[in-house]
């Protein structure tokens, strides 16, 4: 199903791609023979469907061809090979963080339920989920970065850790507010089932109460928004990584959208989408590990059919 | 409730009686005014009067509400409040702070302190050019153009992508959902199957791709917006369709004959309202923020117009020295959206107390 997805999608980039208005050769220094040259260079006299065919078998090689002039040239492999691994860094610090505070703060938002911890993490989590990362982003980066001057306004590669905590604490605020209140709202609502009232008439309290017999319960629905969460943040490193111009692929891609360079562009656009697919896959796959009962309901359904 | 009871000894007693000829007298009212009593407590109440009551206890919901009619006020009414139209430029008149008649002392006085590497500079252009009658309430930009003005003027633009994306949720979404999952079979697959391809696609690229294909403006945001924004609510209205749809009320209705039609639209979704006008509210705020995302990354509406997201775009280059500039659009487009939220968040419970948090 996801390769099926994913050729339909190559498709539709591929079709965008030629249905793109402008050109990368527009500099007015070229006269058409040299443009000419150039289209042919890069195959873009041939039939449609061959050029279809070729990207397609390129993508497989892992060629995603040149960009045509951010970098001149440059393989676009090249320019994901750098910029890749920071993008993947800060978000995926950001999702660590975002939902380990928001996991911790549900719990002790649902445990504590209507004290003040409830009440902060319910304000925390209806302004994470309403304001759109750059405005933490732009906050951060004028009062810590700016004002205070405690941490580095522009991410550096010399200083990869300190420049990276503002990012990656505004892209975490949306997760930190999304799973501190699905936690605490699953948790309430394990808390009243009756098998947490027999755990407890068993004799069970304390921590392994709750990781063994809320958390784990409570779990499940929590995966479900871990997906949606990874691309929101992905949505969120667009803006964010322009704002501290860290040399990611979010920065990347609005660089290509705004310089015409639309084979990064379709490149980047598909690199989101497999990352995209692949995370979700992942969280299906991690439904089984969590909840037994899914697992077995599934081997059911494979035995009967 | 008793009946009144035939007194029936008698009537055994005087077989003869003519059952179709009772005398007037044959009744006797018995009167249950001592047993029966109406439960005050319970009473029925009006769905709606219900949902208004629990919607009011609900402090953030309504403040939520009241600031966004404040809102919706200023975009009306805001950009003719001023002597400047958006698109104006007065040049010489640009980087002013905001100065307000009367709320000198709250700050905005025209002074502005800019933070350079050679210290803080407190300038005031108003007075170093001897402006005395000229006021920009929220400043004005780079160009010499009225934020005040250019900020309600963004807001509107907001608001009508707010406006398409409930419009497109309710005309499509909730038909495209609801249409699915009645029919079942073949159709939801199809259905299902474009919704899934769709949906398998983030949806910063598909915006992003077609705003690229069609070239940036007003119109191919809109396109974009509706394009995704449906999806959320053809998935609610599917799966509220499949839970209710083998109801027996349902069922009673179409023995009766009523028409596929007549069952999605009349039969079924006015149970499903509650819902519906939630998710739509839910809609509202993300397509907002859509419209900034695009904007900031630079495939907003084309100047002169102006958009909350384009003004952020654009102030942000000044944010360190001029403040000001950025600091109105960011708060009300924060506020906006907050807002909606806290409405979406305050209609669910009221609406659909049972329901969990999403």
């Amino acid at each position: 199903m996801s390769a099926v997805t994913l050729l339909i999608l190559l498709m539709l980039l591929f079709s965008m791609l030629k249905l793109m208005p402008g050109s990368p050769f527009n500099d007015e220094k070229l006269t058409v023979q040299q443009i000419e040259t150039m289209k042919e260079k890069y195959g873009l006299n041939d039939p449609v469907y061959i050029q279809y065919f070729r990207y397609v078998f390129n993508m497989c090689r892992g060629d995603f061809g040149v960009s045509y002039n951010i970098s001149k040239n440059v393989p676009i492999t090249e320019l994901l090979k750098t910029r890749l691994p920071t993008s993947l860094r800060i978000g995926f610090q950001a999702v660590l963080i975002g939902s380990t505070i928001g996991l911790f703060l549900g719990i002790a938002a649902a445990l504590r339920h209507n004290s003040i911890i409830d009440t902060i993490a319910t304000v925390l989590s209806v302004l994470g989920v309403s304001l759109p990362s750059y405005v933490f982003a732009l906050g951060l980066a004028y009062f810590v970065g700016f004002r205070l001057g405690w941490l580095p306004l522009l991410y550096s590669t010399e200083n990869p850790f300190n420049s990276s905590i503002m990012p990656t604490i505004s892209l975490a605020m949306f997760s930190l507010a999304n799973i501190a209140r699905f936690t605490r709202t699953e948790i309430l609502e394990v808390m009243r089932s009756d098998y947490i009232l027999l755990a407890r008439s068993k004799g069970v309290s304390g921590l392994q109460l709750i990781i063994k017999h809320i958390l784990r319960n409570a779990l499940i629905p929590i995966i479900t928004v871990l997906g949606p969460l990874f691309v929101n943040q992905m949505t969120g490193s667009l803006v964010v990584e322009k704002i501290f111009s860290i040399p990611g692929i979010g920065e990347l891609m609005v660089r290509s959208i705004q310089s015409n360079d639309y084979n990064v562009t379709i490149v980047l656009s598909f690199v989101y989408s497999v990352m995209y697919i692949g995370i979700m896959l992942i969280v299906d796959l991690m439904y089984g590990v969590i909840d037994p009962r899914i697992r077995l309901s599934k081997e059911e359904n494979h035995a009967q059919s | 409730m008793r009946n009144p009871k035939i007194d029936t000894n008698s009537l055994q007693s005087e077989a003869a009686v003519d059952l179709n000829n009772l005398p007037a007298d044959a009744f006797e009212l018995k009167h249950n005014d001592i047993h029966a009593h109406i439960d005050t407590n319970f009473a029925s109440q009006n769905f709606w009067l219900d949902a208004y009551k629990r919607f009011v206890k609900n402090k953030g919901a309504v403040i939520g509400l009241l600031l966004i009619v404040v809102i919706i006020f200023f975009a009306v009414v805001g950009p003719w409040m001023t002597p400047y139209t958006y698109n104006q430029q007065t040049i010489q008149q640009q980087n002013l702070a905001p100065r307000i008649k009367g709320l000198e002392w709250l700050g905005f006085n025209g002074t502005e302190s800019i933070i350079t590497s050679s210290g803080v500079i407190e300038k005031n252009g108003y007075e170093a050019n001897g402006w005395d009658d000229i006021y920009y309430w929220f400043g004005s930009d780079n160009l010499g153009r009225d934020i005040f003005t250019r900020v309600w003027e963004g807001t509107r633009i907001s608001l009508l992508v707010a406006l398409v994306a409930v419009t497109v949720d309710i005309l499509f979404g909730l038909s495209y959902g609801l249409i699915s999952g009645y029919f079942g079979g073949r159709a939801d697959m199809i259905m299902q199957r474009i919704a899934e391809l769709l949906n398998s696609i983030p949806n910063l690229v598909i915006v992003t791709l077609m705003i690229l294909v069609m070239s940036p403006g007003l119109g191919a945001i809109i396109v974009a917006i509706s394009l995704i924004g449906w999806i959320p609510m053809a998935r609610i209205a599917r799966a509220q369709m499949l839970k209710l749809k083998e109801q027996e009320y349902v069922l009673a209705s179409r023995s009766l004959g009523a028409s596929p039609l007549h069952l999605i639209f009349n039969t079924i979704m006015p149970n499903i309202i509650g819902q519906i006008i939630t998710q739509t509210m839910f809609s509202i705020p993300s397509a907002i923020f859509t419209e900034a995302f695009l904007a900031f990354v630079g495939l907003g509406i084309p100047a002169p117009l102006a958009s909350l997201g384009t003004m952020i775009n654009d102030a942000y280059k000044f944010a360190t020295t001029h403040t000001y500039m950025i600091i109105f659009p960011l708060m009300i487009l924060s506020l906006l959206m907050l807002c909606c939220n806290l409405v979406a968040d305050g209609l669910r419970d009221a609406l659909d107390p049972q329901q969990k948090e999403m």
